[in-house]
């Protein structure tokens, strides 16, 4: 502790040579800048002329270097992922703890000589490229003739926007609420953080809390509940003043002496004498200080990235970006960018780490080139693709994974020797990398982890099929993407329907990856055929960040939806015009599609997400199905009954498809047959709804599964509580087959009618918590099991991102003794003892925290373990085709 | 779907058992009329060994139940099976030892399996009505919740009590500080009330210990001191404390319930498993002294 505070002096005291010009200045000291810098730093040293100024600075708003890094929780065990990516930069890092990491960092600065100003919020950048103006939070102005903005995305706290808002009275962070007693502090917001610090601080202070909504509408509802309750207690000292602004900070005007707020609140003007004022207004995202600087982004989604060239480069020349600003989430990655960026302001056109590894994806191909020219060729190719920045295209391909096909097997040798020893040799590369850095660790005398002894994994090279091979088969729950960059693909979505042929430029496995769903029909590869194969996550990038892409897909799901359900034969061309006529709706959870009574005169088909049809009996409001993507729903209204029986609700946030009569009528005509299979659906889902609408404790059981988020389900648990014991056998086996942690909380979760929804992953169709793993450990199986893989850094995003808790962050812990010494000589840890609880609290610190969760006992042949060893039946896990199945069997 | 052991897949294992029976009959009564139908016989001897092996399978529940990775049926299946399986051995042991029995160690064994196979059906009972009581005492909401809840009124309690004369004070915080709830073994299993309060004597200033069961006490000084307060605002906090304790009784109760539930669920299992450990050591000596005196 006493070091660390030394350390922080010390920083603090470093003076900053007044040079007011620079060849290169970088913006935010985290490990992308912090690489930069040092790499400018070494140019510097490198340099022929005596005067030793440096031509670099480095800006930082913090007090301290890597502020995102320091405000890790203590102790935490920072990963060094993606394994396959090698690390270029002259600042050291490697898997470690967040104190060793800092650590090294700040010898790093000192050693490299890193010209650093701490304290230095940038606020403005103007000019252009060779004399850019840098203004600074202090007014202080910088020129430089080329700028890094390397700032992440973290952003910096919100600020009060009133006079004194800097002034030493006010804070913007809270570390410790215990360290203060007996003062006046005023806490102002009205989120989480704010509530939180507030309960804290009045514990032992005078507490005021001031909101500028009249309730605490942001709030988790725990800290609800707690806030209010504080509020409402005489016997503390703590008061709120709701649709309140802040309108000045007095600061104090003796040492000593407290200061005051001034508040404007519905009463009319406060003005509260204070010792503190706390404020907590969460963070403003860096976009619109980017946007000031010029640099532009392709639209106004928050998930936006901003235009790159291939070399970091932004639409202003001479202004840079990398890092997680830039899109790359990861330590490494930043830091290889902050090398790189420096190279090329330098002029010297350096390959990125990442070339070996496009040698790699390409090693299959029919064709010797250089990746570089094979990318810029496929791009060129793809039309979706051609307006996407080089760089994203770059990251695109590096994230698929190639597949080639050939057509006989002398051909497919020569291919897989080729690419077999692509693969070895990176495979060595890596290994011998590994080899070299562990040398480095045990001559350093550093402790070495058990991570660092795993060699790295290496990636896998071209994938070789055989022409006519199946890529995905119907029922599969896969959900990544092709593109057909050459040859052809086929598709059949019904055993004896047609088969469809795919030509180069075209793509397909979009339906499972906008609906969440399994796949629907067999994809076969064709002769001399090269795929793309990119994840869901990727895709996910793509879509948010592309619109052109989004669009270009959108468009293909709604004309191969139209082509399923009602026109199989129907040439894609007339299917074309029909479906521009089509909309595409969202709703979000909750919101009314069309109401009882409505007259309808369209139908809807799902296409990502989950309906609830409901019918009002007597007073009440009964469930009568419940349809999930894919299916179609109001369909009545165009076959003869133009007013609508039931109520359609979204039960999650779900989009569909809007078909009108004109358009309906016009598909059918091609294809009449259809119209029998169409009036069979209906009259099987009108079968199911009256014997709903017959028993409304069914349906209020519907509606209470819908609640809880099962719409959103593939595979949820439910315990009939009427059955249960409560022997915790599920939980004991859960935690037997899983490391002695278990993943179910039983005993939580809501019931209706002795249905519980325990705690436990339902293996969403759209799972919440992949969305921002940075190294994406987190996958869905072809069985469809969400699961965890052992890549995990532990940075706590899929916890926060799950709806349901179904995440928690565990140490990986051992256990003792096996069932028979427990049975026969009461020895070792009883089978399913949850070995997190008996866990010592060094073990614990000693272990890297991970997240776990239900990965459906994928590896276990038998199924979920959890039911399997409840001895009464009471747990079941089932998928929401089966809902109706649980009520009407009841 | 939700099905419990008893119809566990149509009940297939009520007629597994039935043709076992069946079979156990056709033996027993296959023997000679002139031999007295003891374990003396072949057919004594295979009955026997069929009570036997059963009384083994029946045993290694305890371990298929912890075998968390066994692909070997569900435990649910197991458990159907071992219900019906464990009560006809008490009809295949009985033909068995055709019903002789007198001061000896298989006689033993005869009583400490059919206590077992008692326990058992204890235990059966448990498991068939018990989890729907106990759902219905929750109704909807974890335990947690309740207890949560009874934090919550006993906050309100403590802070309502400071605004009330000095003897009021005392009773109604006694009666906070001595409630009884859980405690050990027997007291969950039977799930009375010991609760108690301290009723200060108006004259002697002396408080004396006495019984609060479903928090009657309290609630009976609250009810009778209402009508007697003299000031509004004094009458209007007992009249708040007498409902907040309406609604503590509420929840005591429900608690208590709960923890009795729960606790006959688990508790026959440490008769059941115990006296099954007993009854495999004296068929290890039942077993042992046939051959040796063979
Ligand atoms: C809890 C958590 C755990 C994580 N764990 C890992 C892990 O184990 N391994 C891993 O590889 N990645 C991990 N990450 C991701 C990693 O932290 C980021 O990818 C990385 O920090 C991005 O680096 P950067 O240089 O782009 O930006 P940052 O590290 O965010 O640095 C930006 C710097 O710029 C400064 N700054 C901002 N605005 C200004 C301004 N206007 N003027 C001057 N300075 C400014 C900030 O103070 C900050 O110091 C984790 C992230 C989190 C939140
Ligand atoms: C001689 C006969 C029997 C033997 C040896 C026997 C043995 C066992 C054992 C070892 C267990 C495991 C307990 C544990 O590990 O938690 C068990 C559980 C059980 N037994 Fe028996 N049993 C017998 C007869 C019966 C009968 C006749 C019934 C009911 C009709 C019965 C009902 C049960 C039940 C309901 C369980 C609990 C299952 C569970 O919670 O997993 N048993 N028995
Ligand atoms: S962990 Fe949560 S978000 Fe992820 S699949 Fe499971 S329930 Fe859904
Ligand atoms: S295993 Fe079955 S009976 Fe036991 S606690 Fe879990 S759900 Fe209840």
């Amino acid at each position: 502790m006493i070091r660390r505070v030394s350390i922080l002096t010390r920083w603090e005291v470093k003076s900053v040579a007044m040079e007011s010009r620079f060849h290169i200045a970088i913006v935010g000291s985290g490990p992308g800048g912090l690489s930069a810098a040092g790499r400018a730093a070494e140019h510097d040293l490198g340099r022929q002329d005596t005067s030793h100024q440096p031509t670099h600075i480095l800006l930082e708003s913090f007090k301290a270097p890597a502020k995102t890094i320091q405000r890790y929780q203590k102790g935490k065990h920072v990963m060094a992922e993606p394994h396959f990516l090698d690390l270029r930069s002259p600042i050291k890092f490697r898997a470690g703890t967040r104190e060793a990491i800092l650590e090294w960092w700040r010898q790093g600065i000192d050693e490299k000589g890193i010209n650093i100003r701490y304290e230095s919020e940038v606020t403005a950048i103007s000019g252009k490229q060779g004399d850019f103006l840098i203004t600074l939070n202090d007014g202080d102005t910088i020129r430089a003739e080329n700028v890094v903005l390397a700032i992440g995305t973290q952003g910096n706290p919100r600020k009060l926007g009133v006079p004194g808002e800097d002034e030493r009275l006010v804070q913007y962070q809270l570390d410790d609420p215990y360290a203060y007693q007996d003062e006046t502090i005023v806490v102002v917001g009205a989120g989480d953080a704010a509530i939180e610090n507030a309960l804290g601080l009045a514990e032992q202070n005078r507490v005021y809390i001031v909101n500028r909504r009249d309730e605490f509408a942001r709030a988790k509802e725990g800290n609800l509940n707690a806030v209010l309750k504080a509020i409402n207690d005489q016997s503390v000292d703590f008061s709120c003043f709701y649709e309140s602004h802040v309108s000045a900070v007095r600061p104090p005007t003796d040492e000593g002496e407290s200061g005051a707020i001034v508040l404007d609140t519905p009463e009319g003007e406060r003005t509260i004498e204070c010792h503190r004022i706390v404020a907590r207004l969460g963070s403003v995202p860096p976009r619109k200080f980017v946007e000031s600087c010029g640099v532009e982004f392709p639209d106004d989604r928050p998930t936006s990235l901003p235009e790159l060239s291939n070399q970091y480069e932004s639409n202003v020349p001479g202004l840079y970006i990398i890092g997680a600003l830039g899109g790359y989430p990861l330590i490494k990655q930043a830091m290889n960018q902050g090398h790189d960026v420096i190279e090329y302001i330098h002029g010297n056109d350096v390959k990125p780490v990442d070339h070996e590894l496009l040698m790699l994806q390409f090693s299959g191909l029919p064709y010797m080139a250089d990746p570089e020219e094979i990318l810029a060729l496929y791009q060129q190719r793809l039309p979706m693709f051609r307006r996407m920045n080089a760089l994203q295209f770059r990251e695109f391909i590096l994230e698929s994974r190639v597949i080639a096909s050939v057509s006989d097997d002398q051909s497919r040798e020569e291919v897989e020797a080729r690419s077999r020893a692509a693969e070895e040799k990176h495979q060595q590369t890596l290994l011998e990398r590994h080899k070299d850095r562990l040398a480095e660790l045990e001559a350093s005398n550093e402790p070495i982890t058990e991570a660092d002894r795993t060699p790295p994994k290496p990636r896998p090279a071209t994938r070789i099929m055989q022409e006519g091979e199946s890529i995905f088969q119907d029922g599969e729950y896969t959900n990544t993407f092709y593109t057909i960059a050459e040859g052809e693909a086929h598709i059949q979505y019904e055993p004896d329907g047609p088969v469809y042929t795919l030509k180069p430029g075209q793509f397909f496995g979009e339906m499972s990856l906008i609906s969440g769903r399994p796949r629907s029909g067999n994809a076969t590869i064709g002769p001399e055929t090269i795929l793309l194969e990119t994840p869901r996550r990727m895709m996910v990038k793509v879509l948010n960040s592309n619109e052109e892409v989004k669009d270009g897909i959108d468009w293909m799901f709604i004309v191969r939806v139209l082509q399923k359900h009602f026109a199989p034969d129907l040439p894609i061309e007339e299917l074309r015009k029909i479906a521009r006529k089509v909309e595409l709706q969202q709703y979000a959870s909750g919101d009314s599609i069309y109401d009882e009574g409505d007259s309808g005169d369209c139908l809807h088909l799902i296409r990502s997400g989950t309906v609830t049809l409901s019918r009002k009996v007597g007073d009440a409001q009964i469930a009568i199905d419940h349809l999930q993507s894919g299916r179609m729903f109001g369909q009545l209204a165009l076959m003869g009954d133009p007013v609508r029986r039931e109520t359609a609700t979204a039960a999650v946030k779900t989009e569909t498809i809007m078909l009108r009569s004109r358009e309906f009528l016009a598909l059918l005509k091609k294809d009449p047959q259809r119209i029998d299979d169409i009036q069979a659906e209906t009259r099987n889902q009108l079968k199911l709804e009256t014997m709903l609408a017959s028993m409304p404790e069914g349906g209020n059981v519907i509606s209470f599964l819908m609640d809880e988020g099962l719409g959103e389900a593939t595979n949820a648990m439910i315990i009939d509580e009427d059955l249960c014991v409560g022997c915790d056998n599920c939980e004991k086996a859960c935690a037997d087959t899983h490391g002695g942690i278990s993943r179910l909380d039983r005993k939580a979760g809501a019931s209706h009618a002795s249905v519980q929804v325990p705690i436990s992953c339902r293996h969403c169709e759209h799972p919440h918590c992949m969305k921002d793993c940075p190294v994406d450990a987190i996958h869905r199986a072809p069985s469809g099991e969400v699961f965890i893989d052992d890549s995990c850094i532990g940075c706590g995003n899929c916890e926060t991102n799950c709806p349901y808790d179904a995440i928690h962050m565990a140490p990986e812990l051992k256990r003792k003794g096996g069932i028979l010494s427990w049975i026969l000589f009461g020895f070792g840890s009883e089978p399913g003892a949850d070995s997190e609880k008996s866990a010592t609290a060094a073990d614990t610190q000693q272990s890297s925290h991970k997240a776990v969760k239900c990965d459906g006992c994928m590896d276990l042949k038998g199924g979920p373990a959890c039911v399997r060893a409840c001895p009464t039946g009471a747990a079941i896990r089932i998928g929401p085709d089966r809902f109706p199945e649980l009520i009407t069997r009841r | 779907m939700h099905q419990n052991i008893l119809q566990y897949r149509g009940r297939r294992y009520l007629w597994v058992v039935l043709a076992l029976l069946i079979l156990s009959l056709i033996i027993y009564l296959s023997q000679p009329s002139d031999l007295p139908p003891n374990g003396g016989s072949w057919q004594g001897y295979t009955l026997g060994g069929i009570a036997a092996a059963l009384i083994v399978w029946l045993a290694l529940l305890g371990y298929r139940k912890r075998s968390f990775r066994s692909r070997l049926g569900t435990l649910q299946g197991w458990t159907s099976a071992h219900v019906y399986l464990g009560s006809g051995l008490l009809i295949i042991a009985s033909l068995h030892c055709a019903f002789q029995f007198g001061f000896n160690i298989h006689t033993l064994l005869y009583v400490l399996m059919t206590a077992v196979i008692l326990s058992g059906f204890l235990g059966l009972f448990f498991y068939l009505s018990y989890p729907r009581r106990l759902a219905r005492v929750r109704s909807g909401r974890r335990r947690t919740d309740w207890l949560t809840e009874l934090n919550e009124i006993d906050d309100r309690i403590h802070k309502l009590a400071q605004r009330c004369n000095a003897r009021t004070r005392k009773i109604v915080e006694s009666a906070l500080d001595r409630t009884h709830l859980g405690g050990g073994a027997i007291a969950q299993l039977r799930g009375v009330d010991r609760s108690l309060v301290l009723r200060p004597d108006r004259e002697t200033s002396e408080s004396k210990l006495i019984g609060n069961p479903e928090q009657e006490t309290v609630i009976e000084h609250l009810a009778s001191a209402v009508p007697k307060a003299t000031k509004s605002d004094e009458a209007q906090v007992l009249q708040e404390l007498l409902n907040v304790f309406g609604r503590r009784r509420t929840v005591l109760s429900r608690l208590r319930q709960d923890i009795r539930l729960q606790a006959w669920m688990k508790a026959w299992l440490y008769a059941h498993v115990p006296l099954t450990v007993a009854m495999l050591s004296a068929l290890v000596v039942h077993v042992i002294s046939v051959f040796l005196y063979w």
